[in-house]
């Protein structure tokens, strides 16, 4: 029986599952998906937020300061791409420009530090590229850029260096209570286990409702993005959020880590938590706001879309509590936006309610905090490239022509723990196919080293979900 | 650092044609440089026949046409290095490269050819709605599965865009027992070789569609339907005129981009309009030195063209290394107008040609009974008549210009003229 089962391994998930390893407890991490982070971690603005949000004394506004706190360091041991580049919310009228006031006001009251009120000229002095008719901005030095797959994946890998066990391609349709804790069905297997933390989405609800009564109800609301070619990732330095308004809610155009440009997302309340699709409205009521945000931009660099599910409910808070009726049952749900900057902070949150019904939970002396870093090979030093080819030349080789990966990269990534099992999987970790071509080049010669790594026929190779299946039979 | 007189980018036809045609000139040092794990470039993976009929007047696959310049070049022992990739080239010619047995290599040339030939466009650069889902692939990844590892890769298939490689894509799926339900073309023509429209699509009964597009991909793990709608003159979709294919796979044959950060790095100078290096009489890019030919330049339908014209690139590097070609003399340069969208040379030297010049260019639209007029000084010199023009099919015309004085002339002119009847 293990002592705890984690239901979802979002960002939620692995980072209470990597906090949870820092104790002698058995802990198993379960996900419906084949890999980490294939919920909303994977599609979303990667903003770690400052934190003038959210409404003063509720759960996001703590837990949003205390997370960014938290995560140079964490993504300093994970070797997680992390930079704290600032946001600004800029305001084209006076009505907006008050609305920033409020915004500076609230972010004080909810502590969050290093905040200034700019006038035109300092912000375009700060960013030539906006709009000439802006009249002033926030700016929140604190606020940063991450990669959100990259921390999931990281933590889960740490968490099973520490011990942790994952269970992929398993959904969690059964619940039931038996002596001293729960039984869950997953996919073909029976678990048991002492306690149970639900970190599962948008489909926390349902996971819930397994065992007890509908308290929550999570509303699904889509979010749409375009990515453009690194061309064009530094027409802004900073995180520039349009002043929300009847206009445009939180539009933001941003670099990501990868020095790729990100705009978007629409908001919209969606029927089905399987609406992945774009749309041609959301993407161009983005472009449209992203436009007029800026002084020129061209959509010919746009390289793909895509689409977020945020996962709402009707208090606009989290839900981070014991289940009344479920000793042991722990719901983490209704975490959207601002999840993925509180993460840190909801899992030492969790951590705090687990100790309370865990007498004497011990301390692993041998936990290890650090990741080894992914190996970037176009990074180093023409002599350790050298070095590493001769040790193994599959480092000569390269795979992905855009971002100059090699199969070097991608065979580490595909054996790692917690490694890659998919296209996806690998293109996420190591970035081959994420350039110019959209893996038209290499995604025949990873798919090869997919199927040579784990020794199954290429034609059993997948792309991201279980029947994505890329391949359908060998010719005549 | 290694040395060579010549180093050729890409072993493709075009850096096959350069290489030989530099050695026929006299260079001995000479090294080409492929990614690949053999040369002949996209020839390899295009098994169908076509290939060669203005050359040698036989009609070959790709893979054969090939091999012709490979026996060629091995005869004549030029060296080339295959699954090495070359990461880097600087304006003072030294290029870095990386393979697994000699690890990262810095080479100086005294010329370089850039033949590293195109790469396809893919969804996001056409920003289709929809999920995500697998199933979603270029007509050239498909190619390359289907040919070259013996992997089929769909059962349903929808086609974007009209182009040589979606068009033999159709044929080739037709046969090999997959359903390809229609062809979707965004354009009122289509973007490949009037005679793969009829062996390809006609021959099979697979319906074209013209002013289509793509307006939905459904499906969360792997295609399940693709919606195309018809489109109005500013290529807005139409509402109402959905029609909704049920399916497993959406092939996209939407363009090819010259590929082309290698001669960025080396800070060559680009056309916007083919993608590719602004190019002289001799094939040489804005960086002296440099040279460039094939689809790296501008995208060829005819395979025959871009040999023609590497050798052009080869003996203008020979000449170039062996200090016969003229940079300070006069030169005229070349501009499409009028339904013309680009010319190749972009630039004569006339102390360096050959006469006649082969001019190569592509029309905008398609055209009947119309003639090529080329212009320079105001007056037409001369002029070509054309019965069929289309986008999809290069032009080339032979200019003899050693009758002509270009004086102060503003440049060379070729425009498209309606003929009168
Ligand atoms: C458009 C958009 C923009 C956002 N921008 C930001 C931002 O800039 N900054 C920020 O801080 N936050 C942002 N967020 C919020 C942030 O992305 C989320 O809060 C965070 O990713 C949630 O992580 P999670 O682990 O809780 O959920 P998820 O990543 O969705 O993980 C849940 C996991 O549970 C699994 N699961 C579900 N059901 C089952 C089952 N039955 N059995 C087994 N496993 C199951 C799923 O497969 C999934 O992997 C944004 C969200 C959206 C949608
Ligand atoms: C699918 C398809 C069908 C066609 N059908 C016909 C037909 O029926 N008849 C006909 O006459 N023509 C046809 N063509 C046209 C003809 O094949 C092409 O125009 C011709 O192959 C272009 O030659 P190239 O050498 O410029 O480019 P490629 O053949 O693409 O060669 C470029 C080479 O450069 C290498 N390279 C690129 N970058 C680097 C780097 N950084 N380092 C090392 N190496 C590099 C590549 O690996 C490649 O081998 C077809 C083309 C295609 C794509």
């Amino acid at each position: 029986m293990y002592d705890i089962t984690v239901i979802g391994a979002g960002v939620t998930g692995t980072f209470i599952a990597r906090e949870l390893s820092k104790y002698q407890l058995s802990v198993l991490l379960i996900d419906k998906e084949n890999d980490v982070a294939n919920g909303t971690t994977k599609a979303n603005s990667a903003i770690v937020h400052a934190g003038f949000d959210a409404t003063e004394g509720t759960l996001k506004a703590k837990l949003n300061v205390r997370g960014n706190e938290l995560y140079e360091e964490i993504c300093k041991e994970l070797h997680v791409p992390f930079k704290r580049i600032g946001s600004l919310v800029i305001a084209f009228d006076k009505q907006e420009m008050e609305t920033v006031h409020e915004l500076f006001e609230r972010g004080t009251k909810n502590g969050v530090p290093q905040m200034e009120l700019l006038d035109k000229e300092s912000v375009l002095k700060l960013e030539n590229n906006l709009s000439e008719e802006i009249i002033g901005a926030l700016y929140a030095k604190t606020a940063g850029i991450v990669g959100p797959w990259e921390l999931a994946i990281a933590l889960a890998e740490n968490a099973l260096e520490n011990g942790v066990e994952l269970l992929l391609n398993s959904p969690v349709t059964e619940i039931k209570k038996i002596v001293g804790g729960y039984c869950i069905a997953a996919g073909d297997r029976k678990i048991e286990c002492k306690m149970i933390i639900n970190c599962a989405g948008i489909h926390s609800d349902d996971i819930n409702n397994l065992v007890n009564s509908a308290s929550f109800e999570i509303l699904p609301n889509r979010g749409e993005y375009n990515l453009f070619d690194k061309s064009v990732g530094n027409i802004v330095n900073t995180i520039v959020f349009r002043c929300p308004s009847e206009a445009g809610k939180g539009v933001v155009v941003m670099p990501t880590v990868h020095g790729n440009l990100l705009i978007g997302p629409t908001s919209e309340y969606v029927d089905s938590k399987a609406s992945f699709d774009t749309t041609l409205e959301g993407l161009t009521s983005i472009n449209e706001h992203t436009q007029h945000m800026l002084k020129q931009l061209s959509l010919q660099s746009v390289i793909t879309s895509f689409t977020g599910l945020r996962a709402k409910t009707r208090t606009q808070d989290f839900i981070i509590e014991e289940s009344k009726e479920s000793l042991g049952f722990f719901n983490v749900a209704g975490i959207d936006s601002p999840g993925l900057t509180s993460a840190p902070a909801i899992a030492e949150y969790v951590i705090e309610l687990v100790k309370r019904r865990i007498e004497n939970i011990e301390i692993k002396h041998d936990f290890n905090p650090y990741r080894r870093p992914n190996i970037q090979f176009m990074e180093l030093p023409d002599i350790e490239k050298a070095k590493l080819i001769e040790k193994d030349p599959s480092f000569g080789r390269i795979i992905c022509r855009c971002e100059h990966i090699t199969e070097g990269e991608i065979v580490d990534v595909i054996k790692r723990k917690a490694g890659a099992r998919t296209l996806d999987g690998v293109k996420r970790r190591a970035r081959p196919g994420s350039g110019r071509c959209q893996g038209g080049f290499c995604a025949p010669r990873v798919m090869e080293i997919l199927a040579r790594e784990q020794e199954i026929d290429i034609t059993e190779v997948v792309k991201c979900g279980l029947d994505s299946y890329i391949l359908t039979g060998k010719t005549k | 650092m290694l040395y060579y007189d010549i180093v050729v980018i890409g072993g493709g036809p075009a850096g096959l044609a350069a290489a030989i045609e530099a050695r026929k000139n006299g260079v001995k040092k000479i090294l080409i440089i492929e990614r690949d794990r053999e040369l002949g470039g996209i020839l390899q993976q295009c098994i169908h026949n076509g290939f060669g009929l203005h050359i040698f007047k036989e009609e070959l696959t790709g893979p054969e046409y090939a091999e012709r310049f490979i026996k060629e070049l091995i005869t004549m022992g030029i060296e080339y290095k295959l699954d090495t990739m070359a990461l880097e080239v600087s304006d003072n010619k030294v290029i870095t490269a990386m393979n697994s047995t000699d690890g990262i290599l810095h080479i100086q040339a005294k010329a370089i050819i850039l033949a590293m030939g195109c790469r396809e466009r893919t969804r996001g650069a056409i920003r289709i709605p929809g999920t995500r889902p697998a199933g979603v692939l270029t007509a050239g990844t498909a190619q390359r599965f289907v040919n070259m590892e013996g992997y089929m890769v769909g059962k349903r298939i929808v086609i974007l865009g009209s182009g040589d490689i979606g068009l033999i894509m159709a044929r080739r799926l037709t046969l090999e027992g997959a359903d390809v339900l229609a062809v979707a073309e965004l354009m009122p023509y289509s973007g490949g070789l009037t005679r793969n429209i009829v062996q390809c699509l006609e021959d099979y009964n697979i319906p074209l569609y013209l002013n289509h597009t793509v307006v939905n991909i459904e499906g969360h793990d792997r295609v399940e339907a693709v919606t195309i709608a018809q489109v109005d003159n500013k290529l807005k979709s139409i509402k109402g005129t959905e029609k909704r294919f049920e399916c497993d796979t959406l092939l996209l044959s939407v363009g090819l981009i010259p590929e082309n950060e290698l001669s960025k790095s080396a800070g060559i100078e680009l056309d916007n309009v083919t993608g590719g290096p602004i190019v002289n009489e001799s094939m040489e890019t804005s960086v002296e030195g440099i040279f460039a030919c094939g689809n790296a330049v501008h995208v060829h339908d005819l395979v025959d063209w871009v040999t023609e014209e590497s050798k052009r690139a080869g003996s203008g590097a020979a000449k170039y290394i062996q200090g016969q070609i003229e940079s300070d003399c006069k030169s005229i340069k070349l501009k499409g107008i009028n339904g013309v969208r680009y010319v190749v040379p972009h630039q004569i030297r006339l102390d360096n040609i050959e006469q006649p010049v082969e001019l190569m260019m592509r029309v905008d639209n398609i055209y009947k009974d119309i003639k090529l007029i080329i212009k320079m000084n105001g007056e037409v010199i001369k002029e070509v008549k054309r019965s069929h023009v289309a986008p999809g099919e290069m032009e080339s015309i032979k200019l003899d210009l050693s009758k002509f004085t270009p004086g102060d002339s503003d440049g060379i002119f070729i425009e498209i003229v309606k003929e009168e009847v």
